[in-house]
């Protein structure tokens, strides 16, 4: 007989899995997080090193010298720019014409579902401003962008004067193979987001732009410029794009090379690299959940984060002029991008030769993906562990049921009990996921109604709107009994808890997929209350820490830990803020660019976490 | 009057003397000449200038044959006798800062592609396919000239390959590549064809020496710019330009033939890179050439030196048959190899280069077999329960 098909042994196992079950998940958790917080160390993080051929080494000679044009043209922008209020978009054709590119313009609009504060209206119109350098030898099939977002609040005039210094340097040169697009766009992301779309021809977020009349070919690379300051004391970069996408680990090879080959600071999440010192491991751990958590918030942390759905590689640079005595002017940052774009120019293909999803805990060192994603292996392990033994107990239950009654023919025990447990499971999930779809819809459908009874802001309306309707799911518990009657109540909430932990680690896995910090953060969070969920026992500690790791909860945490890190903790008031702007920017920014986690914390894990909140009531 | 007239007849005797003895040791000076006329058994010279690479990043490797195509040009060897195969996208690419020219030092001083290259297969034309017909002669008839490798017996051909390559094989424009016994079995081809007196193969590629490993035709003298797990290296990085210009070992070896003309008495044993230039082991074979390299000279290969000696005297030819035996006593070469040979297995290639036999590493079992065996035990504890296992343990 069987391991399996034969009772006595199955039983056997059962006890043993049973027995076992506690120290092997409490064992793969802690595994799990060991082996997150390992990543930092050697074996498993590794030195980058550039695998694409074509861009070799930082060989190019840098003959970028128009400091002091681009600072005049900084100036003139400036000035321009204030006097109209908007982009100025005359002088900056102009000016782009003068320098010697075809010159385009695009206007967009969009109507927003909610005015925020950047924007303060629902509509919202611009014009992007875009010259292209044709390549003086070759076809144009392919180009490179280089693109400074505008935003009303960001002033960005260096980095726009630098730009069009750059352009009139490019333009002297003929070994240009590629097209070079100089990109300006208005109202920072939304501006870049309307200018992708109408170059690729799609309509993904429901903006309307007009048509572009000139266009370069496939993009092969992206850098997007943020400067505000005439000096700067070290670059930053930022690589996290819209849901969590990464540009290929070369580009920011390529960005680091040249900053050591041009002597600049270069900083990742702010913190520059020291791996000799003592703690070079912790300032390690801390830019790698630095990166963890801005991934996971799945924010365009710049322009580039947009241009990654299209999957064209960028970044964004950031100049950041700090309180440090060695400070770069224009023409030291200039000759950076010269050189970037001059091995870019070598390319003869998509970057394809090295990592795409890749952790950084440095600016020099990453952990490719089949080393980090055994750690959420491990923390899903535990819900499958979990699932396994409520399985188990369902099981010996049911046959614990029908033996001393002697089970009538072998018909299987299960069915018709299971049949009755099924039929109360579908009542809490179609209510849990009726939640969900009410804190995804309502809160930006019924602003208006909102803003007419209470004295409050549309934005703020939204806000409240969402955290009323998730604090109201936290009374379903009580009303569900009411409509759901169990006969069997023992098992009732066993199956509840299975399914939730089937479904909980479902989602889990997918968004760990494509999206591994959003997955490790909210396993790491949920995966221990979810197992620990259930009506006996000490009620009250499980309610206080179930609703301490609900996905809001985690959100609210994240964002304390994230200052933290950052070295500018907040005091709770301010981080209340900010946990409430946060919540209006992701609502808005899924509206605006399509960002996922909104969707999928409301949509998917709202309702599976509902749903432990009533195993943990069940009556 | 009588000591004037010895005086005089003394004078003449000395005189006749010393013509006589002039006139044998020039004449002995003729036969010397005579006899350098019959060091080599080539009266005409061909280069099959191969460059594997193409695309922007492989500069080096168009610029690399080039050089040697304008050494070989100037050494004498015409354009109808060279068949230069290149991927030629170097001069007209656009990423080239100077159009139209192919450089070889980083100090622009040698435009390699000049006014008067003439590349015969070009482009997407250098496949493994026309490097092999070219080498054997089997060509369709439509096949213009230039693209022919016209030799006979008396031709010495010098073939130059460089590229990427790897232990056993050379890698062909990304998309083919050609083995060592492929390469082996082409040049047997061209020596049961007698399309060659003797033939100098030079290549220019990582692990650079697996190449010639498998040749077995007489008459082959072969140069590599690396050994068997070695990397070729390159050189002359050019920022203004953005790559590497050349290779270390062809630089090396063309700056050794610049010093070359075409009457030079430079020999083969010259021709040698050391490590502390070329950083890779350069390796030669010498071991199927029947002369010795020490009497090779270099224009024998890269130069079409025509042999012509205008005198007045008459010479009498002797076949010197002691000179012939030391030649070879001087060899020392085993007569088997004179006899002409099948297959590539026959010789003992290791011992010839002097390379240690590999180690063969001790791999474990290979998961078919492993599952295999687990199948076997655990149908056996199946069949027999799982309580017999403490009579093993």
């Amino acid at each position: 007989m069987g391991l399996l098909s034969d009772p006595v042994r199955r039983r056997a196992l059962a006890r043993l899995v049973l027995r076992l079950n506690a120290p092997l998940c409490v064992l793969s958790y802690v595994a799990g997080i060991a082996w997150f917080l390992a990543l930092v160390f050697p074996p498993l993080t590794q030195r980058t090193y550039m695998s694409e051929n074509a861009m070799g080494s930082t060989m190019v000679e840098e003959q970028f010298a128009g400091g002091d044009r681009a600072r005049a043209f900084a100036r003139d922008f400036a000035a321009h720019r204030k006097k109209s209020g908007a982009l100025p978009v005359a002088w900056l054709e102009r000016t782009m014409r003068s320098v010697g590119l075809e010159v385009y313009t695009q206007s967009f609009s969009r109507k927003l579902p909610f005015p925020d504060e950047t924007h303060e209206r629902y509509m919202v119109s611009g014009t992007n401003v875009y010259g292209i350098l044709r390549a003086p030898r070759a076809a144009s099939t392919e180009s490179l962008v280089l693109t400074v977002p505008c935003g009303s609040d960001s002033t960005n005039s260096q980095a726009v004067g630098l730009l069009l210094a750059l352009a009139a340097h490019f333009r002297g040169q003929i070994y240009w193979a590629k097209d070079i697009v100089f990109l300006v766009t208005e109202h920072d992301l939304l501006g870049t987001e309307a200018w992708l779309e109408a170059y690729h021809d799609v309509n993904v977020t429901g903006m309307q732009s007009s048509p572009l009349q000139g266009r370069a070919g496939a993009i092969q690379a992206a850098v997007a410029l943020e400067l505000s300051s005439d000096v700067v004391t070290s670059l930053d970069v930022a690589v996290e794009g819209l849901n969590g996408q990464l540009p290929n680990l070369d580009l920011l090879n390529l960005f680091q090379t040249f900053c050591q080959k041009g002597g600049l600071l270069c900083t990742l999440q702010g913190k520059p690299e020291d791996w000799t010192s003592l703690d070079g491991p912790l300032q390690g751990l801390q830019t790698l959940l630095l990166m963890v958590l801005r991934q996971a918030s799945g924010r365009p942390h710049g322009s580039h984060g947009l241009f990654l759905r299209y999957r064209v590689e960028a970044l964004t640079l950031r100049g950041i002029n700090s309180f440090r005595q060695y400070k770069y002017d224009l023409v030291a940052v200039g000759k950076a991008l010269e050189g970037m774009f001059r091995k870019l120019n070598h390319l003869l293909e998509r970057l394809h030769q090295s990592f795409f999803l890749y952790l950084l805990p440095g600016l020099s060192r990453f952990v490719s993906i089949g080393l980090y994603m055994p750690a959420v292996g491990f923390l899903l392990l535990v819900l499958g562990l979990k699932a396994l033994e409520l399985w188990m107990q369902l099981h010996e239950a049911g046959m614990g049921l029908e033996e001393p009654g002697g089970a009538p023919g072998p018909s299987v025990p299960l069915p018709p009990s299971q049949g009755v447990g099924l039929a109360s499971l579908v009542a809490p999930l179609l209510i849990s996921q009726a939640m969900g779809l009410a804190l995804y819809v309502l809160p930006v459908l019924g602003q208006h109604v909102a803003t007419q009874h209470f004295p409050v802001a549309e934005a703020e309306a939204v806000v409240l709107t969402l955290l009323a309707i998730y604090a109201a799911g936290l009374a379903l518990p009580h009303n569900t009994h009411r409509v759901v009657s169990t006969q069997a109540p023992d098992r009732g909430w066993m199956a509840l808890k299975l399914v939730a932990l089937i479904y909980l680690a479902l989602q889990l896995g997918c968004i760990a997929l494509t999206n591994f910090s959003l997955g490790f953060l909210l396993a790491t969070t949920m995966v221990p209350t979810a197992a620990l969920a259930k009506p006996h026992g000490p009620r009250t500690l499980y309610a206080a820490l179930l609703v301490l790791t609900s996905p809001a909860a985690t959100l609210l945490g994240s964002l304390f830990l994230w200052r933290e890190l950052q070295e500018a903790p907040l005091s709770l008031a301010e981080g209340w803020q900010l946990f409430l702007a946060a919540l209006a920017q992701g609502v808005l920014e899924h509206h605006t660019y399509g960002a996922l986690l909104f969707p999928l914390l409301s949509l998917g894990l709202y309702p599976c976490w509902l749903l432990f909140w009533n195993v943990l009531f069940w009556k | 009057m009588a000591v004037t007239d010895s005086l005089s007849r003394a004078a003449t005797v000395l005189a006749t003397v010393l013509l006589l003895s002039f006139g044998s040791v020039a004449a002995s000076h003729i036969e010397d000449q005579a006899e350098q006329f019959f060091r080599s058994g080539h009266t005409n010279n061909w280069a099959v200038l191969v460059c594997t690479s193409r695309f922007w990043f492989n500069y080096r490797h168009v610029a690399n044959t080039l050089s040697v195509y304008r050494s070989v040009k100037r050494l004498g060897i015409p354009d109808s006798h060279i068949v230069l195969m290149l991927a030629d996208d170097m001069a007209c690419n656009p990423r080239n800062p100077k159009p139209a020219t192919v450089f070889s030092h980083k100090n622009m001083e040698l435009n390699v592609y000049g006014d008067d290259v003439e590349v015969d297969y070009r482009s997407y034309e250098v496949t493994v396919e026309n490097f092999l017909r070219v080498l054997t002669g089997r060509i369709p008839p439509s096949t213009p000239r230039s693209k022919r490798l016209l030799s006979d017996d008396r031709s010495n051909i010098l073939i130059y390959m460089t590229g990427h390559g790897g232990n056993g094989f050379l890698k062909f424009q990304d998309s083919e590549e050609i083995t060592n016994i492929e390469l082996a079995d082409a040049f047997e081809q061209m020596w049961q064809k007698r399309r060659y007196n003797e033939l100098l193969f030079i290549i220019d590629t990582c692990q650079g020496a697996s190449m010639y490993e498998r040749f077995y035709s007489p008459n082959i003298m072969a140069l590599a710019s690396s050994q068997v797990g070695e990397d070729s290296l390159s050189h002359q990085p050019d920022p203004a330009i953005g790559v590497h210009l050349m290779d270390r070992y062809t630089f090396y070896v063309l700056e050794f033939l610049e010093e070359i003309n075409p009457a030079s008495q430079t020999n083969m044993n010259d021709l040698v890179c050391p490590k502390s230039l070329c950083v890779s082991t350069p390796g030669h074979r010498t071991d199927l050439f029947q002369r010795d390299p020490k009497n090779v000279l270099i224009t024998d290969f890269f130069g079409s030196v025509r042999k012509v000696e205008i005198t007045t005297e008459t010479i009498k030819l002797q076949q010197d048959s002691e000179i012939m035996e030391s030649s070879y006593k001087e060899d020392q070469m085993d007569e088997k190899l004179m006899e002409p040979l099948k297959y590539a297995e026959q010789l003992p290639v290791a011992q010839i280069i002097h390379q240690k036999p590999k180690l063969k590493d001790w791999h474990p079992p290979g998961g078919f077999i492993l599952g295999l065996w687990a199948l076997i035990i655990m149908v056996f504890f199946k069949t027999y329960g799982i309580k017999h296992m403490k009579f093993i343990f």
